[in-house]
């Protein structure tokens, strides 16, 4: 599926949108990770929880769990909260 | 706001003839952690020009920059985004490129998902000369970690971070500081790669003399807030301790209660803080001693009174020397801001390099760097508008 990274990760993928293969939110977190390695610690902390004000949405509808199911066709939009000086 | 500066006192910038050792001419590389990213200053052979080289990660918070002096080209970054997680950079061309860690420093995963996450890396410290690419962090929460590969990967390090003890005494977030209770001040002795202690921000300062396999606190004689008991490990607050490089067995302590002293094999810290003039007080978060001289060690105090602006008091700033132990204190400002300066120094952010005179350096939270050729005798602002500066290194390049 294809997937957008917000700026702050491009440094990671040198692109807006890149593809990423995957059943869960989980999955395809864990295919981007493969392919550029560091990416999902910097939205996933080490006991498996969304990082807070990174936000992922599929059809318009926010996902909380790494668990949501996910279609290949779906377009999954990663968005980065930026807030303060 | 323009602001007067004091001058040296003349006479003053002496020191004992008798302190003079044969240095080779070394150059200053001064590594300089903010906010807001990293730069890095490479001074000339007399300290007096500094070529600017950064920022390198411009945005990221860098709470810590440190060189490897095993091989003086490695250096390590720890940073974080404002949302991102935190992570540890390397380079080992000295910041011409930059490769992140494959693991970064991280909390065991708990069964039940509640275990603790890592929200930053707060402070590196290398290992010794004996175990080149052996590196140690501390973290927020408080964490202790290893590296044996120079940085690339991490693990979690001792007994301390799952002890139900240490949990204790680490209290609770509410306990920390406002940006999250910290694990600092990781020292290797010289002498000894399996002596070592740390410091926590809250939970007292800890040794361990088996390599890391267990850790006791070290907290006697230290004070904590009046009305709390100081048995009580969680109350202590050590905010910065250095270890005597010419004297491994003396310590120093700059805590939330004062400034302190240790002497090895004693267990009792000495609250030699209590000789500063009342007016200034003896709270701070930096601790800085000299590298050849046990007796010399340098403070730069901040207001500690009511509601802790921990600013400079009066807006006068200074720092003050002790060149016997702590029995006087001398204030040293020529050069510094004479009124209407209200900034203040953290805990990493000011060092001192091996030179003689030695060279001392520090950051203040409004972005100015400032150093003195001369051990504090005389000050001079050597760069202005950087981010909130939160570290300063100063290593030493053949």
């Amino acid at each position: 599926m294809k997937v957008l990274i917000p700026s702050p990760l491009r440094p990671y993928t040198q692109r807006s949108w890149v593809e990423a293969e995957g059943s869960t939110l989980g999955a395809v977190l864990d295919d981007l990770d493969r392919q550029f390695p560091g990416i999902r610690f910097r939205m996933v902390n080490e006991q498996e929880a969304l990082r807070p004000h990174v936000r992922f949405f599929v059809k318009g509808e926010a996902l909380f769990r790494l668990s949501e199911p996910l279609q290949p066709t779906d377009e999954l939009l990663i968005v980065q909260a930026l807030s303060g000086g | 706001m323009a602001t007067k500066t004091r001058k040296a006192v003349p006479g003053a910038a002496k020191r004992p003839a008798a302190r003079k050792v044969p240095v080779k001419p070394r150059r200053v590389l001064l590594l300089v952690a903010t906010r807001k990213g990293a730069w890095l200053l490479h001074g000339d052979a007399a300290r007096r020009s500094w070529r600017v080289d950064g920022p390198h990660f411009l945005g990221h918070i860098v709470n810590h920059l440190v060189l490897d002096p095993r091989d003086g080209r490695t250096l390590l970054a720890a940073t974080k985004t404002g949302h991102l997680g935190p992570t540890v950079f390397q380079s080992t061309d000295r910041g011409r490129t930059w490769k992140e860690a494959a693991r970064p420093p991280a909390f065991a995963k708990a069964a039940d998902g509640k275990g603790r996450v890592v929200d930053h890396t707060f402070w590196l410290t290398p290992g010794p000369a004996s175990e080149p690419g052996v590196w140690y962090a501390g973290t927020s929460p408080q964490g202790l970690f290893r590296s044996d590969d120079g940085g690339v990967t991490w693990s979690p390090f001792s007994h301390i971070n799952d002890d139900p003890k240490y949990i204790e005494w680490m209290g609770s977030v509410q306990d920390g500081t406002p940006d999250g209770p910290k694990l600092h001040s990781i020292i290797i002795d010289p002498r000894d790669p399996k002596h070592m202690y740390f410091g926590m921000s809250g939970g007292g300062v800890h040794e361990s003399v088996d390599g890391g396999k267990t850790f006791a606190p070290l907290v006697d004689g230290m004070q904590v807030v009046e009305g709390f008991d100081p048995a009580v490990i969680t109350f202590h607050d050590p905010h910065c301790v250095r270890l005597c490089p010419s004297q491994p067995d003396r310590l120093y302590q700059q805590n939330h209660c004062g400034i302190y002293r240790l002497d090895r094999p004693s267990r009792t810290w000495v609250h030699i803080g209590q000789s500063m003039p009342k007016k200034v007080g003896d709270v701070g978060f930096t601790m800085v001693v000299h590298p050849r001289d046990a007796d010399t060690a340098w403070v730069l105090p901040m207001d500690g009174q009511t509601v802790w602006p921990r600013t400079s008091p009066g807006g006068r700033p200074a720092v003050y020397v002790t060149r016997n132990a702590g029995k006087t204190w001398q204030r040293l400002d020529a050069g510094l801001p004479m009124e209407q300066a209200w900034w203040t120094i953290k805990r990493q952010a000011m060092t001192a390099d091996a030179r003689d005179p030695v060279g001392l350096y520090f950051g203040t939270t409004s972005g100015e760097l400032w150093m003195s050729r001369d051990e504090g005798q005389r000050w001079t602002c050597i760069a202005r508008h950087l981010p909130e500066i939160y570290a300063v290194e100063a290593a030493e390049l053949a």
